[in-house]
């Protein structure tokens, strides 16, 4: 074991090192600054590095319903990165996602965000990137099935999927809903992960930001107004969570771990507000009252919760806020799609550490300990418990999701 | 052939608590630091989660928690007549191994020693006459006073939960009233007492004494450190000494330190990697760095400008010895100084038992306790006495472990049918209390190398000669019956008294609490370590823990391990790194 976490060279005196760009025009500090900052809101680094190896070399796999897409390296290396590329094939690729040579990129690259941004925002990222230490890393190939894998293909997802064009704000709105809006839709490409998807895998207009599932995870709905998943948020409970990864309601892990130690802690804190401003104005939709679960099971739930959970999690479901999460009024819990609470018991999750709170708080999991049945049991309770209304769930979903995610059940 | 490795700053030597906290100071100072640990990366969530922490059998009965003593032990004799014996199997005290070492597996009890703990031999021969013939006891060359802030930091970070009984010279209701003056209240309040703690503060207020909470490792509510760690309420499950918490609820190097640390670009930490010996340059005057061998036994040589053993007490005993660092004591000539004052503590106590009064000792913590400490140290008249030292009395709820708590009363078979209703029936309404006795140094009680037993690398084993002496056990008897006059009045049906006796036997456990060695003190004469912990012979080596007292206080030691750490630390920072060479001109 050597210590853990790599370092980032971002130090001015790179600057100085870095290769031609591509007009050989100067790139001030402040403008490799913009773009750093940039890099930092569209969270670049969390697809593009492998965990633990070198950052933005790519190499990174994204499991989609449709096959896995590996990242591409993104430092400026010359063969197998975007040292041969041009601040306008740059611009080409994040605004319209067509590769220098024509090709179509896939839309697991958010282009159909990163669209949003401006031409000089994005030619800062450029300028940024060619000042990251060169790493010669080639991408693997795709594991797509055909036609998919014909890049070809993408042309008709974008004919009806895909809208060009630079952000517009809302004259309506204020400055602050308008950056925050801005923020969530363009880099920051929250509805990559809050957004059902349509058979194509583009985002259902009808669902935005209302949660999503992906590598067998649920992510929560984010609208933060009426009937919205993050109603009982306050705007300080969204900007803490983004700057520090826990707040009173519950702490980020799994996905959001990335997005929060990439992108978000190192954000603005005005830029945090103005998102928390745009997502408190988005309205849910009201939801039936789901069923309860049987007596039966709730009485199994309560005794295995308070052998197993309660210690940690209270007996109130209260927790211990910024250390282990109340499931009180989580929306997690609360979510339509059982999938996160049945993956965290079956796997524990660690709270992301952050520079606010580096203590990784963990829980452990308890597949090797509790069979289909309990764990069926158990979420049904919490779900059902202490001002909770979510549907209750089965044991044939929790072997499923183990079974997608191989994990063995109690011998 | 050792392959050389490129140099370091620093190499500490062992990654425990003294590890962890110099490992933090020196990269805060800018160094570039490496820590070799020979046992395994240990962390919360993999290595003793809640789902697998309180499993008595595997940590403690199978002694997965402690040092590996099929690979390195140690031979044991009560004294010079006999034949040392290697110890195959740890009883009367439990080294740890692996990152965070003994603090993992600690109940979190966290004292201060007294003032006067600091200065034994000057305090007690001014008080009652010279000290006896072949008692050893000396100074510690530091005061509490300098100490005091380096508790204050351990004790905030750590979190600890108790009552200060001493601000800046001012008694306060509720506390320990004889302690060292303390600059500031403990971090968090005291924790949350049981049925057993109340009647021992009773019992003890009726005879005139003044009960306080213990000082706890253990957290009394949510507690984030100066450092940004968080540690979380302790959920009082009984499972902190002999185990690792798997609720953040106890303070260890993974839990106040660790998550800082292991981020840090100058910080190197090398695991299953243990260190051979120090090695000197051909004066001898200066290390040059550590040879190590790693698991494929490999040797490598680590160069480094400075060397600190942050080991057990144990090991860095030894590997002073082994690596040729000074004289080896020697009892019958008197010299030598390594290996000189071994001392240990002299446990006794009383069980109570209830009979319509539930106890329930399973709802405990490691340092979840009332506590009197009128009898400590030299904080009552010792004239014609026949001793010095003592310790403090308590009432400790940690835990009750079913196969390690089975209470009986005197009279109950010791197996068959009968012991197992006693078992039954005193379960749950029994509690015990405790005299925890200081152990002074006698020329008698030392550590050498074992002239048979080698380790795993062919290394002589430390052997320790050791047994009680006449001082402790009269300080014991005299604890026991004020531990009796206690119990006696705490509401139950009977107690039923457990005495300490000679000789020494090292299998029953006691306390992990093995002090001297290298022992620290005023000049180069009677001590291996300065003020400031570093080798009068090798400037650039330091040496850190409890090894370095040169008698036990009748304390647990951990406090007093950190705060001299911490010490040590701000002296090489402060001076050290400046004007490299002996802080202490001898």
């Amino acid at each position: 074991m050597t210590r853990a976490g790599a370092t980032i060279a971002v130090a001015a005196g790179l600057m100085f090192a870095a290769p031609w760009t591509a007009h050989g025009q100067a790139t001030s500090f402040a403008q490799v600054e913009r773009g750093r900052y940039a890099v930092v809101t569209g969270n670049c680094q969390g697809c593009h590095t492998v965990p633990g190896e070198e950052p933005f070399a790519g190499g990174r796999g994204l499991e989609t319903p449709f096959g896995t897409i590996y990242t591409p390296n993104i430092t400026f290396e010359p063969e197998t990165g975007l040292g041969s590329w041009s601040k306008d094939d740059f611009w080409q690729a994040m605004h319209e996602g067509i590769a220098p040579n024509g090709s179509k990129l896939y839309p697991a690259f958010p282009y159909p965000h990163f669209t949003k941004m401006p031409r000089q925002e994005v030619d800062a990222i450029y300028d940024y990137l060619a000042t990251l230490p060169h790493v010669k890393k080639a991408k693997p190939e795709n594991d797509l099935p055909f036609p998919l894998s014909w890049r070809f293909a993408v042309t008709g997802w974008n004919w009806m999927f895909f809208e060009r064009g630079a952000f517009q704000p809302d004259p309506n709105k204020s400055e602050q809903w308008n950056r925050g809006a801005y923020l969530v839709e363009g880099p920051g490409h929250c509805s990559g992960c809050h957004t059902e998807k349509n058979l194509a895998g583009a985002d259902k207009a009808s669902r935005h930001l209302m949660g999503g599932q992906l590598e067998n995870w649920a992510a929560p709905g984010i609208r933060g107004g009426r009937n919205g998943n993050l109603e009982r948020w306050s705007e300080d409970d969204i900007v803490e969570f983004l700057k520090t990864g826990r707040n009173q309601h519950t702490a980020a892990f799994s996905t959001m771990s990335e997005v929060i130690s990439f992108s978000t802690q190192h954000m603005l804190e005005d830029d945090l507000r103005a998102i928390a401003t745009y997502l408190k104005d988005l309205e849910g939709e009201e939801r039936a009252t789901p069923a309860k679960p049987d007596e039966a099971v709730m009485k199994a739930g309560a005794a295995i919760y308070f052998d197993n959970c309660s210690a940690c999690h209270v007996s109130d479901g209260s927790g211990v806020p910024r250390f282990f999460a109340p499931l009180s009024g989580s929306g997690k819990v609360n979510n339509e799609d059982p999938t996160t609470v049945i993956r965290v018991i079956l796997q524990g999750a660690r709270a992301v550490p952050t520079e606010a709170h580096p203590s990784p708080l963990t829980m452990p999991a308890f597949d090797w300990k509790l069979t289909d049945a309990q764990v069926a049991a158990v979420v049904s309770y919490i779900r059902a418990s202490w001002g909770n209304s979510a549907a209750p769930t089965s044991a044939s979903e929790v072997r499923s999701l183990r079974r997608k995610l191989h994990s063995a059940g109690p011998s | 052939m050792a392959r050389k490795l490129p140099p370091v700053d620093v190499v500490l030597v062992g990654f425990g608590w003294t590890g962890a906290i110099m490992a933090q100071e020196l990269t805060d100072a800018g160094l570039e630091v490496l820590a070799i640990e020979r046992g395994a990366w240990r962390d919360t969530p993999t290595h003793f989660p809640t789902t697998s922490a309180p499993d008595e059998l595997r940590w403690y009965w199978r002694k997965e928690m402690f040092q590996d003593n099929a690979r390195d032990t140690l031979t044991f004799r009560n004294n010079r007549s006999q034949t040392a014996l290697p110890m195959r199997r740890w009883g009367s005290f439990l080294p740890g191994e692996g990152v965070g070492g003994a603090g993992v597996h600690w109940n979190g009890q966290t004292w201060r020693f007294l003032p006067s703990d600091f200065e034994a031999a000057s305090h007690n021969s001014e008080r009652y006459g010279p000290l006896p013939d072949g008692m050893t006891v000396q100074d510690y060359g530091v005061t509490y006073d300098e100490l005091e802030p380096h508790f204050d930091r351990f004790e905030k970070l750590c979190g600890i939960s108790g009552k200060a009984g001493n601000l800046k010279g001012r008694i306060q209701e509720g506390g320990n009233p004889f302690e060292g003056w303390r600059s500031a209240d403990y971090p968090n309040p005291p924790m949350h007492m049981t049925f057993s703690q109340r009647q021992f503060e009773k019992a003890a207020q009726d005879l005139g004494l003044h009960p306080f909470p213990g000082p706890s490792a253990n957290m009394s509510r949510a507690y984030v450190n100066p450092l940004g760690c968080q540690l979380a309420p302790c959920t009082y499950c009984g499972f902190c000494e002999k185990y690792g918490c798997g609720n953040y609820s106890k303070a260890s190097a993974q839990t106040t330190i660790l998550p800082v640390l292991m981020k840090k670009p100058n910080f190197t930490l090398k695991t299953h990697n243990e260190v051979l010996r120090v090695k000197l340059d051909n004066t001898g005057r200066r290390a040059t760095g550590v040879i190590h061998v790693d698991v494929n036994g490999e040797e490598y040589e680590q160069p480094a400008d400075l060397v600190i053993l942050c080991a057990y007490q144990i090991s860095n005993t030894r590997l002073m010895m082994l690596s040729g660092v000074g004289e080896i004591y020697n009892p019958v000539t008197g010299e030598g100084l390594v290996g000189k004052n071994y001392c240990y503590q002299v446990m006794s106590g009383a069980d109570v038992f209830f009979d319509d009064k539930f106890t329930n000792e399973f709802v405990g913590a490691g340092a979840l306790g009332m506590c009197v400490d009128e009898y400590n140290g030299d904080n009552f008249d010792h004239s014609g006495l026949g001793f010095i030292g003592g310790g403090y009395i308590a009432c400790w709820t940690t835990n009750a472990r079913p196969i390690e708590s089975q209470p009986t009363p005197s009279g109950t078979p010791a197996w068959g049918s009968a012991w197992k209703k006693a078992v039954a029936a005193n379960f749950l309404k029994s509690t015990s209390v405790g005299a925890h006795g200081s152990s002074m140094a006698y020329a008698t009680n030392h550590l050498d190398l074992d002239p048979t037993y080698k380790d795993a690398y062919g290394r002589p084993l430390m052997r320790m000669t050791y047994d009680f002496t006449p001082n402790d056990l009269t300080m014991s008897a005299y604890l026991t019956e004020r531990v009796r006059e206690i119990a006696e009045r705490m509401g139950g049906r009977e107690i039923k008294v457990n005495r300490r006796t000679t000789p020494y036997n090292s299998m029953p456990y006691q306390t992990t609490h093995n002090t001297g060695g290298t022992i620290m003190g005023t000049t180069p004469k009677n001590s291996v370590v300065n003020r400031y912990l570093q080798s009068w012979d090798v400037s650039n080596l330091f040496v850190m823990g409890a090894n370095v007292f040169p008698q036990n206080a009748g304390y647990n030691p951990t406090g007093t391990v950190a705060a001299l750490a911490y010490w040590s630390a701000e002296a090489i920072r402060s001076q050290y790194l400046r004007s490299p060479g002996p802080l202490v001109q001898a």
